[in-house]
């Protein structure tokens, strides 16, 4: 449903995207995963049609974004990271104008107001004027106006951010049941929010994709890479290099006041480390070995490698 | 079109529900009316030319202040990324946005017919006079609420909107002073581009053609002008 290809972002001289190619399938809900400022909020305005992309190919529902751009914006609903309210305007007045401007007839808006006000449970709220809804409301107005014309396309753009732990457990569940049927890009900041919510996750870091996999896969090498954390009284270079001669260690970073070695998976290499370390005449004062968490990934991909001493 | 009637609906009412247009609006009757007031005692005559003179000055100013939310304000909430990726053309937006302030436009002008009303109750007014001189006020409005939308595109400020709109309109307005110190073809030049030019033949009740020709021009210009800026955002 979502083709991207080749697609490159310059503001002035600044690269925002750098080169990027990804598909979401029908059905799919795929997460856009990054730290910030590395491209979410550019990539999704440029396949909702916001942005124009310097390079580049966006396709919706097999509609070319830049040829037929009202086509492919009619199969999108997009919920912008500044939800886009109309402060002056009670909830009803402002889905009933959006959905209009997507296309939906007088009838039909109606019956799709009452829809989208149960189904973001916002009956109290529909007369309210928007200025006066908290965040966590707004949020919720923000994602009504986005399925207001029941598209198969739904881009959202940091969706729980800023709203209290209780609704964005709500919004993550919205999620959820809004992806049946429909195709889902999300974009955050949050891992855990990745995990709960996509099938696939696309991770990107300073305008390029540093991996995109499944999320089943991605676990698979969270449980299969293995960390060993130790502190060691000793010179920390020498201690460095010392363990990088034990066979089967792939790397090893000091922080203080700790050594972490990584192996190759399936690898336990805790009693040569041990032996290692002892040899060298230095006390070992503590040894464990660490589980590489989805969060030890992102931040393996996204942190600069100078940085990773 | 359907999509620019959505929008203009939207303007039209958000302007009911907002102070400022009732602020301008009762600005401009009060000022109108006060000119109108001392015009007819001065000249006893059963004209609006007091009333026309004047407005169009107030009218120049209050449009660049009725139009300065139009576009500005959707860049600073953030809502223009709502407009930007409906399935709605950038024209339809503009006009959407136009039209909604013609709508005012119109209201204050048909709030201002008692001044015609009383003449008729004193007097015997020229209608076709009136008519004509109404008809070049709403051009000469229709003009200033496109630049004044014009501006407001190029920013998300909207007091910088209004000082633009201001500037662009006074000195497309005033650029006909300049015209009698000039060589007489550039003076024809200049005179083209003025807002002030054909406007006294409408008081007079002349409804010249090529006046009607330049006003609906210069505002489908800016019209022109405001589609493009809005456009060339996407590619910033």
């Amino acid at each position: 449903m979502i083709k991207v290809k080749n697609l490159t972002k310059y503001y002035g001289k600044r690269l925002a995207v750098d080169n990027i190619s990804f598909e979401v399938e029908k059905g799919e809900i795929v997460g856009l995963l990054g730290p910030n400022g590395a491209g979410k909020t550019t990539t999704m305005r440029i396949l909702t049609g916001f942005l124009m992309p310097t390079q580049g190919q966006v396709e919706i529902a097999s509609f070319d974004m830049l040829s037929h751009a009202l086509e492919a914006k009619r199969h999108i609903g997009y919920l912008p990271e500044a939800v886009p309210l109309y402060t002056d305007m009670t909830v009803r007045s402002y889905l009933d104008f959006v959905g209009r401007l997507r296309g939906l007839t007088d009838q039909k808006v109606k019956s799709r107001i009452d829809d989208v006000v149960d189904i973001c449970h916002l009956e109290e709220y529909v007369d309210v004027i928007v200025s006066k809804l908290s965040k966590g409301f707004r949020q919720r107005v923000g994602v009504a106006q986005a399925i207001i014309h029941e598209p198969d396309v739904l881009i959202l753009d940091e969706p729980t951010i800023g709203i209290d732990p209780i609704q964005v457990a709500q919004t993550r569940q919205l999620i959820r049941e809004l992806g049946k049927g429909r195709t889902i890009l999300i974009s955050t900041h949050i891992l855990p929010e990745v995990s709960i919510t996509c099938q696939r996750v696309i991770i990107i870091n300073q305008g390029k994709i540093v991996a995109e996999d499944r999320i089943e896969n991605l676990s698979a090498m969270v449980s299969g890479a293995r960390r060993i954390r130790l502190e060691v009284s000793g010179p920390a270079d020498k201690v460095t290099d010392r363990l990088r001669r034990i066979k089967g260690v792939q790397k090893v970073n000091y922080r203080m006041p700790h050594h972490i070695v990584e192996t190759l998976p399936q690898q336990d290499l805790r009693g040569q480390i041990t032996e290692a370390v002892m040899q060298s005449g230095w006390s070992l004062l503590s040894l464990e070995s660490v589980e590489m968490s989805l969060e030890d990934i992102f931040l393996k991909l996204t942190v600069h490698e100078e940085t990773d001493r | 079109m359907r999509n620019a009637g959505i929008i203009a609906m939207k303007e039209f009412k958000s302007y009911l529900a907002s102070p400022m247009a009732y602020v301008v609006v009762g600005i401009f009757l009060a000022l109108t009316g006060v000119l109108f007031a001392s015009s007819s005692s001065t000249y006893l005559e059963t004209s609006i030319r007091g009333f026309l003179q004047s407005g169009v000055y107030s009218l120049l100013l209050l449009a660049a202040v009725i139009t300065m939310r139009l576009i500005a304000e959707e860049r600073k909430l953030g809502t223009v990324e709502l407009l930007l990726t409906a399935p709605v053309r950038d024209s339809e937006i503009i006009a959407g946005k136009f039209l909604g302030s013609v709508f005012l436009l119109a209201v204050m002008l048909v709030l201002t017919f008692y001044y015609p009303i009383l003449l008729k109750m004193f007097g015997d007014p020229d209608w076709g006079a009136i008519a004509a001189g109404y008809l070049g006020l709403f051009l000469v409005g229709c003009t200033a609420l496109a630049v004044g939308l014009f501006a407001s595109t190029l920013t998300a400020n909207q007091i910088v909107s209004a000082v633009v709109a201001g500037g662009i309109l006074f000195a497309l307005w005033l650029v006909g002073l300049v015209a009698g110190y000039l060589p007489r073809v550039l003076a024809g030049l200049v005179n083209f581009f003025s807002l002030a030019f054909y406007f006294p033949d409408f008081v007079r009740g002349v409804i010249d053609t090529r006046g009607v020709i330049y006003y609906v021009s210069l505002t489908v210009l800016f019209l022109f002008l405001a589609v493009r800026s809005l456009e060339n955002s996407r590619w910033s």
